[in-house]
């Protein structure tokens, strides 16, 4: 097996909890795998199984009042910015109990207490969002660092482009993921860009750029916690390219004509999770019995979500047409507007939720 | 006092921009060119350049920014050239601003106000002269406004920023040197309703002239003329086109019993089509005469100045259908 960077495991508290962290999404997508197929939910499922140590190792390096954009594939960077496991796949569910009330789905969660702002479909059309969420705590002088999370198929996207440039015009406080796994759905990062080396691109806008080993959660954490430093204290916006590679199907839906079993195998051998495991049991650091209670308490969590989820209440249809526009409580109509008709279903208002 | 649109406009965002430290501009020129349409012209000496934000031709980059922005606690007021140029942030219009409070469950508002310029009328061809706020209008989580008049130049600004909601102003280019006395005290104003802005009166055929935007003095324009052949119209501004004001139409169809709408839009598809249906849908029995409408004819916006003009409405097409929808020859 291929061995993490020589960081060593000089906390073993703080590598258990990476550990637990990373191991804590991929159980979750397994069971998501899981209901996909016995179809107790249903739309795209994109999972992230492989790459959980970006998240993993992002998250650790932001404060509770940052912001985060992330993309479709997001379940792994919603459960580690704090939304439960239950509220995620209620949502799934299209439960009410679920984190958008049942009308985003698996590739729109959202939660406003953790400042989670997506769950964003559009291939790269979170970057702009993150670029406007960290102008406005510059605006309104706030130490806050927007980290927005997307793959390597955003960087052909004007888009991108775009925010690059608006991000270091601006000198912004926005710490740039982009998760290099290598495909944009089935087409090869060679076969889609004439520059294959991203951080180039981005140190292009004279943003600080830097590649980053993906599948090594603990040198994730490391350029983390530097870029996001130099974010916060003012040096503009950075930007990490981490190299890191999805183990399973784009979607549930993809026969995986695009790539070769033996590179899957090959990659596997760098399981960000097998990684840290091994380093730790080799280090001793991880006695047999502590890795199996770790598992079976990542286990029961996500045992306890499915059952939340089980149990949740479908979001009523009397409902449906909530959110279209803010619940209007002066007036009492749905978008509220006097004489005026939203639309044919226009429906009730009520308190703001 | 006397004003005029551009000088309305200006009014009120000077007016924002004092209210409340949120709201601040931001778009292509608009701080030290002051405005591609002179709408900001000196608000970046008075305001500075962090609220009168010079944006790089990045349309989809500066929107998607305020929309983060409002997203963040600020009330961003972002500007568009053109509606053609609106379509480059297409994405972030669409995609985000009239989608995050549904995906969300109701947890993310998007407290956006989005300008930009409309029309034609100028000569300046396909690329920056059409009329595309009815396929806007299309859209649930927009609130689409369209001030034809001063008090609504001046006043729509302030309460399109006290909504929680992305609203989309559309100012028609013919517009802006429209001049006009505007009450010294004007201010907000309500952007939920049509305004019925002339009944029509005398024992004559009635009929309802319904318009928004650019179309709107050449609308009463014609009111006049009929008047002076004895048909009595009603006039009503639109004003917003989502959500669209159905009673207003519907109360003024009830009593005249004949409409012709006049929309810059071209008709397949358009909000004209939609105000005909709902014409038809609420008040069927109330109809004398087929619905006519008076709409851009169906071809990209043409450069020379007899091609433009025959494609858009005019005066005389105004009169023409309104005489068909009485009966008056034509």
């Amino acid at each position: 097996m291929t061995t993490l960077k020589n960081h060593g495991v000089p906390d073993a508290e703080h590598a258990v909890h990476l550990l637990r962290q990373m191991l804590r999404v991929r159980r979750l997508e397994e069971k998501c795998i899981e209901l996909y197929s016995e179809a107790k939910i249903r739309g795209f499922l994109h999972v992230y199984i492989g790459e959980e140590a970006v998240a993993a190792g992002v998250m650790e390096a932001l404060a509770p009042e940052d912001a985060v954009v992330a993309t479709y594939r997001e379940h792994g960077h919603a459960l580690l910015r704090g939304v439960s496991a239950g509220a995620i796949l209620a949502e799934m569910y299209g439960r009410a109990e679920g984190c958008c009330r049942g009308r985003g789905g698996s590739m729109h969660l959202f939660d406003a207490e953790t400042r989670f702002y997506g769950g964003n479909a559009i291939v790269a059309g979170g970057l702009p969002l993150a670029v406007g969420l960290a102008l406005a705590d510059r605006m309104a002088g706030r130490q806050q660092v927007t980290a927005c999370f997307f793959g390597e198929g955003a960087v052909a996207e004007g888009e991108f482009h775009e925010s690059m440039n608006l991000a270091a015009l601006w000198q912004l406080p926005v710490l740039f993921c982009c998760e290099n796994n290598l495909y944009a759905m089935g087409t090869a990062l060679g076969r889609s860009e004439s520059q294959t080396d991203i951080a180039l691109k981005a140190a292009g806008y004279e943003i600080s750029a830097w590649a980053v080993d993906g599948m090594d959660v603990l040198a994730v954490e490391e350029a983390a916690r530097r870029a996001v430093d130099a974010v916060r204290s003012g040096s503009g916006p950075h930007f990490l390219e981490l190299r890191t590679y999805r183990f399973r199907a784009h979607s549930m839906f993809d026969p995986e004509l695009y790539r070769e079993k033996s590179e899957v195998v090959q990659w596997m051998e760098r399981d960000p999770i097998s990684l840290l495991q091994g380093a730790m049991q080799a280090a001793g650091k991880l006695p047999e019995e502590q890795w199996a209670a770790l598992q079976a308490d990542v286990d029961a969590e996500i045992s306890t979500a499915v059952g939340f989820a089980e149990n949740g209440t479908p979001e009523p249809v009397s409902e449906l047409s909530r959110f279209v526009y803010s619940d209007r409580p002066d007036d009492g109509s749905a978008g509220g507007g006097g004489t005026a008709e939203w639309d044919t279903t226009a429906g009730k208002g009520g308190a703001a939720g | 006092m006397k004003t005029t649109y551009r000088e309305a406009m200006r009014a009120a965002l000077r007016d924002a921009m004092q209210r409340d430290d949120r709201v601040f501009l931001m778009g292509e020129d608009v701080g030290r060119y002051g405005g591609s349409f002179a709408v900001s012209l000196g608000l970046l000496e008075e305001f500075g350049p962090d609220r009168i934000r010079d944006t790089p031709l990045s349309e989809s980059g500066f929107v998607g920014a305020g929309i983060g922005a409002a997203l963040g606690g600020m009330r961003p007021v972002v500007e568009i050239m053109t509606v053609n140029f609106s379509l480059l942030a297409l994405d972030q219009i669409i995609n985000n601003a009239a989608t995050l409070l549904h995906m969300s469950g109701g947890q993310f508002n998007v407290p956006i106000v989005i300008r930009m310029t409309t029309g034609a009328g100028r000569q300046l061809g396909a690329q920056h002269s059409h009329s595309l706020e009815g396929w806007y209008a299309h859209i649930p989580g927009l609130r689409i406004l369209a001030p034809a008049t001063l008090r609504d130049a001046r006043g729509m600004l302030w309460t399109a920023l006290q909504d929680p909601d992305p609203v989309l102003i559309f100012e028609h280019g013919s517009l802006y040197n429209v001049a006009g006395e505007l009450d010294d005290g004007a201010g907000a104003v309500d952007i939920d309703k049509a305004a019925l802005l002339r009944q029509g009166d005398g024992d004559g055929d009635r009929l309802t002239l319904i318009t928004y935007g650019g179309t709107l003095p050449m609308v009463l324009d014609a009111a006049d003329q009929l008047a002076g052949e004895g048909i009595g119209a009603d006039v009503i501004d639109l004003r917003t086109l989502r959500p669209l004001d159905s009673h207003t139409i519907v109360d003024s169809v009830a009593r005249t019993h004949r409409a012709v709408v006049v929309d810059e839009g071209w008709r397949s598809g358009s909000i004209s089509a939609e105000i005909a249906a709902r014409i038809c849908e609420q008040a069927f029995f109330d109809l004398d005469a087929p619905v006519e409408r008076v709409c851009s004819l169906e071809v990209p916006v043409p450069y020379a100045k007899h091609l433009e003009e025959a494609a858009l409405p005019s005066v005389e097409r105004v009169m023409a259908a309104a005489r068909r929808a009485v009966g008056a020859g034509g």
